[in-house]
């Protein structure tokens, strides 16, 4: 048997779809929600990549190097975010943030 | 036959690896879980032909991403069995609309899997070229055609860079840095004195 796009974008959806569940199961714990957020990312990479494969055209794949970039860059600030807010409050609880209500 | 085989284990581990990332009770587990994934993903795309995106995969995420999760889980010492209180509490909802979510996908896949996916077709502009490598490919692409969106990203990069420099970094009351225009400005002459000591005699300093 052979191994069509269907396959990978069997997989790709139930990665994105166990993304979204991991945000909504750990909605305090932002460390877990941002990596949810890294593999619903991770999802689309995969999807961007087989379409790129089974079309035989590259820029799906140069897409998926930018969308690696972005994940990258919000990983960075996220986390930065995260410590400063660990900071100030002492907890990272995040389903009562409310003070930057102005 | 090898390749189905290799293809149900890549894609059996990723999901299951994903699916321990958001369950695990220990954030230190749920990011080791994560770079599980990424490596089963790694190999996925390795079995499309992807291998610079699989090798980019392994470095920018085991390598950094997963890393930097790392230290910021065992950097702050946080009580997560505290955060996990609502997890009970929100299972049924999250659940309900991952089904959804899901049942959407399968519903629009069953609708378009009729006939099979009909493949658009490519302009050609960035076709695979039979007689490079993939790496070589990506390149000529990447600094050719996307030159300019290649340059953005970078400057994306930068920006982030910056960014968390710049919300992380803070002021701090009691240290004493160093300051390289005193220690420049700073002559032998302030700092060293020449004493005859007479004998019997101490030397005051």
């Amino acid at each position: 048997m052979s191994i069509g796009i269907e396959h990978y974008v069997v997989v790709s959806s139930i990665l994105f779809v166990l993304g979204v569940l991991g945000i909504f199961l750990n909605r305090k714990n932002v460390i877990i929600i941002l990596m949810a957020i890294e593999l619903i990312l991770l999802s689309v990479n995969i999807n961007l990549v087989a379409f790129s494969s089974f079309l035989g055209d590259l820029t799906g794949q140069v897409f998926a190097m930018f969308v690696l970039t972005v994940a990258a860059g919000e990983a960075a600030v996220g986390l930065a975010i995260l410590v400063i807010y660990f900071r100030d409050r002492g907890t990272i609880a995040v389903d009562d943030v409310s003070h930057m209500k102005g | 036959m090898i390749t189905a085989l290799a293809f149900y284990l890549f894609a059996g581990l990723t999901i299951l690896a994903g699916a321990l990332t958001i369950l695990a009770r220990n954030p230190v587990h749920s990011v080791l879980w994560l770079i599980m994934a990424f490596f089963n993903a790694a190999g996925l795309m390795v079995l499309l032909g992807a291998e610079f995106i699989a090798m980019l995969l392994v470095i920018v995420y085991v390598g950094a991403v997963a890393v930097l999760f790392l230290f910021v889980v065992m950097m702050l010492n946080i009580d997560f069995a505290e955060l996990r209180a609502g997890f009970v509490r929100n299972f049924p909802l999250g659940i309900a609309v991952a089904l959804v979510l899901l049942a959407e996908i399968v519903i629009g896949l069953g609708a378009v899997g009729q006939g099979g996916i009909v493949l658009g077709t490519a302009d050609g502009s960035a076709a695979v070229p039979a007689d490079m490598s993939n790496i070589k490919a990506i390149g000529m692409l990447l600094y050719g055609k996307y030159l300019f969106l290649f340059e953005a990203a970078g400057i994306l990069l930068l920006v982030a860079l910056v960014g968390a420099v710049v919300l992380t970094h803070r002021k701090r009351a009691g240290v004493r840095p160093q300051s390289v225009p005193r220690q420049n400005a700073r002559r032998p002459q302030d700092a060293t004195v020449n004493v005859k000591p007479e004998v019997g005699k101490g030397v005051s300093l």
